[in-house]
């Protein structure tokens, strides 16, 4: 075209970027990779071809791990970190500087490779992701410097293993390496299959930071390496990925001690109030579904507009797609680059194609002759049964209905199986922060949508997987407590004596389900006696219909969590007042049942109560230092319901000790009692005289392996926690899988319940969810 | 503004629009007009990233650029002769050597403007082109002069021989949510303007909230201005890209409402090639291809000619070039 034709049509031309210094470094390694483990690239195995999905030519052969490459990565990260862990917190601060400024002089380097090798714009590389790297490993290199001082009783887990996605390659590694390494571990790290490269680029750099040989380990491989990498020794497996597969990883691993982070799909809603900035809303959704292909797991996919200004909001965001440009991603010129594989277009294409329902509306945008691209596409008119609304289609498929009223925004915001993310726009304050607690999310962005920062946590709820990357609370899913406590024992059986003695009239002790006393739906119960002997009662055998019941009745109380957190403390004040009075009744029992005096449970459970009155209105949250003009509020939110198997030794104290986190941060909880079940059902007595409302606190007596079972695997159980000398930890951790609840188990290890160590910000941190609420202001 | 001819540049693409008429004042839209701050600021922060003009491509970018200059001097020191250098300037804008190894001969700036003393010269001084003369207008910059007298310096200014009205609004009626006495106010402006096309000025940099820029363009379109325009170039603040993004949004929706194309012009501090091309950018996104034309965009600048001319001059020869070869202004 001439000037003179441009001057007329004023065109975009080509502005490509180059790729030349990229592809010299694929070819400096011959184009064919082998593992990184030890501090240098092994020689290349069997490899596969990763490929540029613009133009679908190859960039590089990758070799594909077998189970004897990640073990022998995986015992070069053991061997390398007891010294890194060793290392004053000052050097490993150093490293993770040098990282975090090789990052940022390589960076061009970074975004180019990793735009060839998973087709995202040049534009995204280059202003989100690598920049986000750098400020992760800067970040975090503060926290290595300052977790001594801050954490003196953690210590690092040992061997971390991370499995990440392709959709953002190195910035998912990062987000594993920098807590891991400032926390002290060693990583075994397997990039996806697609997109290598970057990651294999990050270990050759990390060779100019200095890094110690074997503290980063990086191998290659499809998800059979991954798989490899789930079932190797590793202390610890950090997983981003789909929700199938992080099910599979929470069942592998089920019972193994190995701890688990899963940061996993969604279907995040995008809630547009009519009295939003429809302008700015309808940006934001370029940024929210349109960044990265829409290949974002907490991409806002689910567009929620309010009735009245849903005709014009689409025309608006109609006229917005018709301008997006689809292109060659190097070109700095692109809105929307490539789909990173012909799999990944043909599963975006035929989840379109499958349901005709609703309006299709694709943007006119011209399309590329080869490469994996797929237009801008809107679909309105779709009812919550649909499999668009539901399912997570990961393409840049925006899919929409209307709403009446808040209440109903937020119904439809939550009427689904993730919990990732969720968007709200409006300019009413009022509105935006009374919407935000109650939107099932990890992450809530107020009038902006898809910001990060390495101080803000980021993770999901429900089905969206469990933990937080980023800030503190990212840090401490590696990290344990230093001391390593001792097997817990099995509970002795008290053995039925062949002529009980019977002292008192009949007691029947039932289950405590909705604030009512119930007897079992089984219509069994079983005798309980003391050491010497004596029946000391009758306590019902529970099934799983009164597990179902005393969920339901848990779910039925949730106005709980909205109580003021000065209201739960009164009422935990008050349950230790009312057990101060029965103290020594209790005391009694407790010696009934153990043997043993009881007086000082007794005095250590009201203590306890007391602890937890006083942390009911302290557990703050925090307002991050995001380089935004706004805050990112970190909210400490009621889990939900939980579910708890009690310790069998200290039946009084264990019950509290349990319970009155929970209840003090707003869960609602189903408690099975150990042992000796009878300390737990005097104790409804208690809760009955102490203002607490019903199904707040639900006991149900019975076989723990039973109930556990039940309680693991019912949809609508939060988290189910236990300290019962059953081996029941790999039974919860595998049913916990179906809706990926949290889980809190033993793994057989003792606790001292009457040590300061068995309450506190431990209980606290499992009875909370932490919920990021992002508010950008300015007038 | 039917003000471009063949005659004139042989280049720009003859387009008429209906010419705004205005509309009853509508308060209900007015308040339901929202802007977020921070969400327009992203916006606008990421746009640059988003779009990039390279070679022959920026070249003709460039040239646009050009020819969508008011070419502009507002200074109380301003003579005959400065003006007619100025006009100078505006006929030829760039060397002829350059324009015609671009292919580009003829090109103009889109007018010239000045104070109302100096319109019957620079008007003089274009004799033979076709183009126009804007006279800001109505007590600039202030607008704080009697009404009358300010109503009175349009139809002086009309009959002096400018083409085009920069007319400042009154902010305080911003200021104090009087939407009646601003729309009265515009109305009774474009009609003293009668054939002669008016920019109102908003003066964004005073206005305190993006918000009250978005209605008070609104204000100003209902009241008939067939530009609106960001600044006079006196306020501490002048034309941004988030004041940009936030008016052209509002001329965005007073089209899809009333089917009339509202131009904009923003001006102050557009001093790069560069910030040039952001805002061509920021124009062909939002607006589309109608707001790349002189009857509906203009640059209100002194020394972003001065830029352009060097990046052309480096397109043509590959050397960075230096400002005393091109001619000044």
């Amino acid at each position: 075209m001439t000037i003179k034709e441009i001057f007329d049509s004023m065109a975009y031309g080509p502005a490509p970027e180059s790729a030349a210094e990229a592809l010299a470094w694929i070819a400096s390694h011959n184009a064919t990779f082998g593992h990184y483990i030890d501090g240098s690239f092994t020689a290349p195995g069997q490899t596969f071809i990763t490929r540029n999905p613009a133009t679908g030519q190859p960039l590089a052969q990758v070799t594909q791990g077998t189970a004897e490459d990640v073990a022998r990565a995986v015992e070069a990260a053991r061997r390398a970190q007891p010294k890194w862990a060793r290392l004053p917190a000052f050097r490993r601060a150093e490293y993770l500087y040098a990282l975090a400024r090789l990052v940022q002089k390589h960076s061009r380097l970074f975004a180019v490779l990793e735009t060839l090798d998973n087709g995202k714009p040049i534009r995204e590389s280059r202003d989100i992701d690598i920049p986000l790297v750098a400020r992760h490993f800067s970040y975090h290199a503060g926290l290595a410097q300052l977790l001594p001082s801050e954490h003196p009783d953690l210590a690092p887990l040992g061997v971390c293993g991370a499995i990440i996605p392709w959709n953002f390659p190195l910035l998912m590694l990062a987000w594993k390496v920098a807590p891991a390494l400032a926390a002290g571990n060693t990583v075994v790290l397997k990039p996806a299959e697609y997109t290598p490269l970057t990651a294999l680029l990050f270990a050759d750099i990390s060779r100019e930071a200095g890094l110690p040989k074997g503290v980063l380990n990086i191998v290659t491989g499809d998800g059979s390496t991954g798989a490899a990498l789930v079932d190797a020794p590793v202390d610890k497996i950090a997983f981003t990925g789909s929700t199938s597969v992080g099910k599979r990883i929470r069942e592998a691993t089920a019972g193994t001690g190995k701890a688990l982070t899963l940061e996993l799909g969604g279907k995040s809603p995008y809630i547009v109030f009519d009295d939003a900035d429809l302008d700015s809303a309808v940006e934001g959704l370029v940024d929210a579904i349109w960044f990265n292909q829409g290949q974002v797991c907490c991409a806002g996919s689910r567009l929620l507009v309010q009735e009245g200004v849903a005709p014009r909001f689409y025309d608006k965001l109609k006229r917005r797609m018709d301008g997006l440009r689809v292109g060659d991603p190097l070109d700095k010129c692109i809105d929307i680059g490539a789909i990173v594989d012909p799999i990944q277009l043909d599963t975006i294409t035929r989840l379109v194609q499958d349901n005709p329902e609703g309006e299709h509306y694709q943007a006119p945008c011209p399309l590329p002759a080869q490469g994996c691209f797929y237009p801008p596409t809107l679909i309105t008119g779709l009812g919550t049964a649909s499999p668009l609304m539901q399912e997570e289609i990961f393409g840049p498929v925006l899919v929409s209905m209307t709403f009446r009223t808040p209440e109903e925004a937020v119904q439809l915001a939550n009427n689904t199986r993730y919990g990732l993310a969720a968007t709200v726009w409006t300019e009413n304050i009022n509105l935006a922060l009374d919407i935000a607690p109650k939107l099932k999310a990890g992450v809530v962005w107020i009038n902006a949508t898809n910001l990060f920062d390495a101080a803000a946590g980021f993770g999901g709820v429900r089905e969206s997987g469990f933990g937080r990357e980023g800030g503190w609370e990212g840090l401490m899913a590696y990290l344990k407590p230093a001391a390593r406590p001792a097997a817990l024992k099995p509970a002795a059986p008290i053995p039925a004596p062949a002529d009980p003695q019977v002292d008192a009239l009949d007691r029947t002790a039932k289950l405590y389900i909705g604030g009512k006393q119930t007897r079992p739906d089984s219509g069994y119960s079983q005798p309980v006696y003391s050491p010497k002997g004596h029946l000391l009662g009758h306590v019902g055998i529970g099934n799983r219909k009164d597990i179902r019941n005393a969920v339901e009745a848990a779910h039925a109380a949730k106005a709980w969590a909205k109580t003021t957190a000065y209201n739960r403390a009164q009422v935990l004040y008050f349950i230790a007042e009312n057990l101060s009075a029965r103290a020594a009744e209790f005391a009694r029992r407790l010696e009934n049942l153990t043997g043993k005096p009881g007086a000082a449970e007794v005095e250590a459970s009201i203590q306890r109560l007391f602890t937890y009155a006083a942390w009911a209105d302290k557990y703050d949250g925090a307002a991050k230092s995001v380089p935004i003009r706004g805050i990112a509020l970190a909210m400490n939110e009621p889990v939900g319901v939980i579910g708890a198997l009690l310790p069998d030794e200290c039946p009084l104290l264990g019950l509290i000790s349990v319970m009155a986190p929970a209840i003090a941060m707003g869960n609602t909880v189903v408690l099975v009692p150990g042992q000796h079940p009878l300390a737990a059902t005097d104790f409804y007595q208690v809760l009955d005289t102490s203002d607490v409302p019903a199904g707040v606190i639900n006991i149900v007596t019975g076989p723990a392996p039973d109930l556990a079972k039940s309680l693991a695997g019912h949809m609508d159980v939060d988290a189910v926690w236990s300290f019962s000398s059953h081996p029941l930890s790999a039974l919860i951790e595998r049913e916990a899988a179906g809706n990926l609840k949290r889980t809190w188990v033993n793994h057989g290890r003792a606790r001292d319940w009457l040590s300061p160590s068995s309450e506190g910000r431990t209980f606290l941190a499992q009875a909370t969810e932490i919920k990021t609420v992002w508010v950008p202001y300015g007038e | 503004m039917n003000t471009e001819t063949p005659a004139r540049t042989g280049l720009l693409p003859q387009v008429t629009h209906a010419r705004n008429p205005g509309m009853a004042l509508d308060l209900d839209w007015v308040a339901s007009v929202q802007a977020n701050t921070s969400a327009i600021e992203r916006r606008a922060a990421t746009l640059p990233g988003r779009r990039s003009v390279k070679k022959e491509y920026q070249a003709a970018w460039l040239l646009k650029a050009i020819s969508l200059i008011d070419l502009t001097t507002l200074s109380g020191d301003d003579t005959p002769g400065r003006v007619q250098r100025l006009c100078a300037k505006a006929r030829q804008p760039v060397a002829p050597w350059m324009l015609e190894r671009l292919g580009m001969p003829g090109l103009t700036v889109g007018a010239v403007c000045v104070y109302h003393e100096m319109v019957e010269t620079a008007v003089r001084a274009l004799e033979g082109t076709s183009i126009p003369v804007a006279a800001v207008s109505t007590g600039f910059p202030a607008g704080l002069s009697p009404y009358k007298l300010r109503i009175a310096e349009i139809g002086e200014s009309v009959r002096a021989g400018a083409k085009e009205i920069d007319i400042v609004i009154s902010r305080r009626h911003v200021l104090t949510q009087n939407w009646q006495a601003l729309y009265d106010e515009m109305r009774d402006m474009r009609e003293a303007c009668g054939d002669a096309h008016v920019k109102a000025i908003l003066a964004t940099g005073e206005l305190g909230t993006l918000r009250n820029v978005a209605r008070a363009s609104l204000v100003c379109m209902m009241g008939g201005a067939d530009f609106i325009k960001t600044s006079t170039g006196k306020e501490a603040v002048n034309a941004t890209l988030p004041v940009s993004l936030t008016m052209i949004r509002a001329i965005r929706d007073y089209e899809a409402r009333t089917g009339y194309k509202v131009g904009y012009k923003p001006a102050g501090g557009i001093a790069k090639a560069k910030d040039a091309l952001v805002y061509l950018t920021l124009m062909k996104d939002e607006l589309g291809h109608p707001w790349l034309q002189p009857d509906l965009f203009r640059f209100g600048a002194s020394s972003l000619l001065g830029d352009i001319e060097r990046q052309l001059e480096h397109h043509l020869t590959g050397h960075y070039s230096a400002a005393n070869r091109h001619a000044m202004g």
